[in-house]
Parts: C-alpha cells; structure tokens; sequence
C-alpha cells in the first residue's frame, strides 16, 4: 500500500486552534509529520514597537488567553531589570500568587480537554467544573476570569485582603480535596491508564535533544524548572518539589501535571502565610534607560522567555517572546512517528498547545446603568445588532428554509 | 556548573569574546559570525548550556544581529548576539547542534530577512505562504501602511 498524506487543520474538529499538520500514513500508521504554523501570527512584537511601554504591558497580556499572566510578568520583570526596579515583596507574593492561580485554572482546563479528547468527557464535566473554583478566585483577586491586568511595570494594581484570602485558602482546600481524587482516578482507573499508557512517546533523550520544556519535558525525566532553577519573583522564599515521571508519554504528562496541582495547593498556603506587609508598587519611569534584559518565567506549559530592548525612549527598541509552545512543537512530531493516526488530537493535547479558551457566558451585574438579559433576549439582542450594524438580515433565512423545506423535514 | 561570573571568564579567556554578567543568572556577549557555530558547540559540551531557548533577531542599522539564548540546567542564560551586514545577512544554520531550533531559524529568515545556510527545506513561518517574500515586517523601515 502505498503512503497516503491527509492534511488535519487548520480548521479540524480535533483541534481548538488554528494549527495544520500533514500527516503521511502508511494504512493506520503515521510515516511523518510536517507541520504548519503561524495562522494566529497577530505582528504582536512588532506593535510593541510602536507602542509606549505600559501600552505593551496590556498587549502582551493579550498574547494568550490563558496563561496572560505569565507574559505580563515575563515582560514586567525585563523591563523592571533593565530599569533597575525594586518591585516591593508584597507585590512580588501577589504576583505568585496569581501566577499558581492561573497554573491551576490551566492544568484543570488541561486535564477536561485531556479526557474530551479520549472519549471520556465525564471527567471534562468534573474537571471543569472545578475549574469554576479558580476562575471565580481569580475574578475576586483581579476583577477578571482572564487577562487579569494585576500587573504594573513596578508592582502591582490591586492589593489582596485578609477576607480574601481566607476565600482563597478555602477554595484550595476544596481543590486540593478534587485532585486528590483525580490522582486517585488516574492511578486506578483502567480505561484512563489504557488509552494514556504508550501513546506518544518522548525519551528523556529526545526529549533534550528537541528541546521539550515544561510538563511535557518533565514527563520524559527533564529535570528543568525555571522556578526551582532561575528563581523570579517569590519562588526563592517557598518550598516546592519539581514533578517528573519516568513514563515518558501522554499518561506521565497526565501524572505531572496531577502533581503540579498539588505543589501549587502548598506554594498558595505558603504565600498566604507569609504575605508580607507594605507598598504595592514603585514608581516606573515614562522613559526606560537603554539597556536590554532576558525574563524567564515558568508557564503552566513551560518556560516563557521575554527578551526587551530599550534605547532609552518611552518605546521599547525590540520586544522578543518566545512561547512554550513552539519550544514543544518539535517533540510532536517525534511523538507520532510509527504510532496510529487515531492517537493524533490526544498527542497533540498532550503538550497542552495554547487555546484561546475565553468564551463564556455573558452575564451582567444589576447594577445602575446594567440591564439583565435572559438567554433569549440575548439571542434576539445578538440577531438584531447584526441586522443592524452589518445589514445581515438572518430571518430571511428562516423564510426560505420555511418556503423550500428540506428533504425529509427540519432535520 | 558555571554562574554568570564564571561563564563571562570563560568566553573572555577562551573566545576573547566582549561579555558582560549585569545580574546574577545573565550574561551577555557578542561574538564573530565565523565563530558562532564553534563557541555554541564549545558552550554546550564544556559548560553545559545544553538547551537553545529562543534566537532573537534585531535591525541595527547597518547590521542585523542574532541573539542565541542558551541555557543551562543551573538556571545561567548565556544570550550570545553575533553582526552580520545588513546587505548580505547570512548565518549558519544550528539545527545540527540543536533540532528544536528550525522555528527560531525559519522566524529570523520571513521575519527580518535572514538567510540561514543549511537550514532544512520546510514550509515557512511564522507569515502565511502568500505574504510577499521581499517585505520583511522587523525591520525598522518596514511599515503596515
């Protein structure tokens, strides 16, 4: 038989995101790969440039949906080096603490997405429902589910309250409760630990020759945490254990990220224990003194680095980000030679790629000015602003549907 | 395993490279085009920077610069920048060395013009396959209008 190639994306059923891989198939097994990125590429770094440096900040927070804070941070900390900032240790403690926050938000997103994608998606429900948790704690701590914005170049915007704390501490309990019964699930249930077991395999070998960070290289044994090994903000001053597992595939990631979970339940109970008093933020200068700085900053998908220019202006001369993603994308491929096609959505979950999963419902506050909209006005809401701002008249539709049925009735 | 100080020493005494450590975990050096391929070699075996992060690409002018990021299991990133003219930007290709960094490469050559010798053919990233060859959006007199 000969070799068959089949192209899966940029839009597939399979992927969240716009990726699109080519895969040559010899019956069900896959020859190669070749990959094809870049459809979300939105000329960020160059808008950088002809932007001022807190217009940047907001930018880079933009980067990504989900791990927003870790480019805020990353792009923070370069600037704040090259500036020779002192951020105050308060400000240093709520920015971790936000940061394990977010790794939380995004590994339960992880582990739903994780069984969506093999059939199992009473544990997305779960898991994702429990993700609930994090997003209402983010919301309190920040004012946003997503794109938190705590961060300034200096410190932070908001300061974080005993009472809130407290709420904090008890969502983590009630977390970490959840977990533990997720680390249960996945070491004895046997439907989970068939379907993750072998599929796509990483040596430790390959997984440093490519490059692999984060969960995905930790799963193949790479030792590698930027927190534990280039320590930023308040990662010097709590005890953690960095994670690894010796399976090598989708099941030891599944393992990782499980234990990631749990180190970020005690770094968040240690943070709060010892959250010191005193100023949120120091004063940054309009103009950044020409110097350069790299920021590396530990991702619930791996190392993100930031490297910032400036030529002592109100606009940075050069803003480089480097995402984990891309830093994973080479291990994928290795990962699928000589294994089935029917692997291929989980495989590529398995390195966490970056969706941007923001959607939610709407839901507005009665308040002065605020209205509260049914889920059918707000379908009529959304009919009729179309129909007026883009002149898409979508009754018209229903009329033809209705004069020329289709065959067999309204399906 | 080398801190800042000690790798600055090391490229300066090996290299005679100019480097500077500005904080702990940093340092910055600059070295010839000719020699990038052997001093990036040289770092991995000798001091260990045994992971290629990120390659950023500058406009400087007259030139255009590379920075290698490189890093090491002790948390050091050694950011090595090397020059290469602006009318004739060609650098030698690393994929050898390290096989993640095809992307980096492909980024430097669409974005700010590079050309990667030995680079292995593939599609192009990070701009789409139409996106006009010439126009290469990082350099400074490039603009969206």
């Amino acid at each position: 038989m000969s070799p068959v190639t089949i192209p899966v994306g940029p839009q597939h059923p399979a992927l969240k995101e716009p990726e699109s891989f080519d895969i040559t198939l010899e019956g069900e097994r896959i020859l190669g790969v070749t990959m094809r990125l870049g459809y979300n590429h939105r000329g960020i770094e160059k808008a950088c440039e002809a932007r001022s440096w807190v217009q940047d900040l907001f930018l880079l927070e933009r980067i990504c949906g989900i791990c927003s804070h870790a480019h805020s941070t990353a792009f923070c900390m370069a600037v704040e080096d090259i500036a020779s900032l002192q951020v105050p240790p308060r400000a240093q403690f709520i920015r971790t603490l936000v940061g394990e926050l977010e790794r939380i938000h995004s590994h339960l997103l992880w582990l739903g997405v994780a069984g969506h994608e093999i059939g199992l998606d009473t544990l997305m429900m779960y898991a994702w429902r429990d993700r609930e948790t994090v997003m209402d704690l983010l919301a309190l701590l920040t004012g946003n589910r997503v794109n938190y914005g705590i961060n300034l170049i200096g410190g932070v915007r908001r300061d974080v309250s005993a009472e809130q704390l407290e709420q904090v501490l008890r969502s983590i309990d009630f977390l970490e409760q959840r977990v533990r019964y997720y680390v249960e699930v996945a070491r004895t249930e046997s439907t989970l630990h068939q379907r993750l077991a072998g599929v796509g395999p990483l040596s430790m070998d390959d997984a440093r020759r490519l490059g692999a960070i984060g969960p995905t290289g930790r799963a193949s044994m790479v030792d590698r945490d930027t927190r534990r090994d280039d320590p930023y903000l308040a990662y010097g001053e709590v005890q953690f254990k960095v994670i690894t597992d010796w399976h090598c595939d989708v099941y030891g990631r599944t393992l990782v990220r499980l234990g990631e979970l749990l180190e970020s339940f005690s770094i968040i109970r240690q943070l709060a224990a010892r959250l010191p008093a005193g100023p949120l933020k120091v004063k940054a200068p309009r103009k950044v003194p020409a110097g350069q700085a790299v920021a590396r900053y530990e991702a619930p998908r791996g190392e993100d680095l930031h490297f910032v220019r400036s030529n002592g202006t109100e606009r940075p001369e050069r803003v480089k980000v480097r995402a984990p993603t891309l830093a994973n994308l080479a291990s994928v491929a290795k990962m699928l030679e000589n294994h089935r096609l029917a692997d291929v959505p989980i495989v590529i979950a398995a390195i966490d790629p970056c969706f941007s999963c923001t959607d939610r419902a709407v839901r507005l506050a009665r308040s002065a000015g605020c209205e509260r909209l049914s889920w059918a006005e707000l379908r009529q809401h959304g009919i009729d602003w179309y129909r007026r701002e883009a002149g898409l008249d979508l009754a018209a539709l229903d009329r033809r549907l209705a004069a020329h049925p289709p065959p067999g009735g309204p399906p | 395993m080398p801190d800042a100080a000690a790798t600055k020493a090391w490229l300066e005494e090996r290299f005679g490279a100019q480097a500077a450590a500005p904080r702990a975990r940093r340092v910055f050096a600059e070295v010839p085009a000719g020699s990038l391929r052997a001093v990036l070699e040289v770092a991995r075996e000798e001091l260990g920077f045994d992971a290629l992060c990120a390659i950023t690409g500058l406009d400087e002018g007259e030139s255009l610069a590379a920075i290698y990021h490189l890093a090491c299991a002790h948390g050091t990133v050694l950011s090595l920048k090397t020059r290469v003219p602006r009318a004739s930007p060609s650098l030698p290709t690393v994929t050898d060395l390290f096989p993640g960094a095809a992307d980096y490469e492909r980024e430097l050559d669409d974005l700010l013009g590079f050309h990667i010798e030995g680079l292995p053919p593939g599609r192009r990233y990070p701009l789409p396959e139409d996106f006009p060859r010439d126009q290469k959006p990082l350099r400074k007199d490039w603009s969206a209008r």
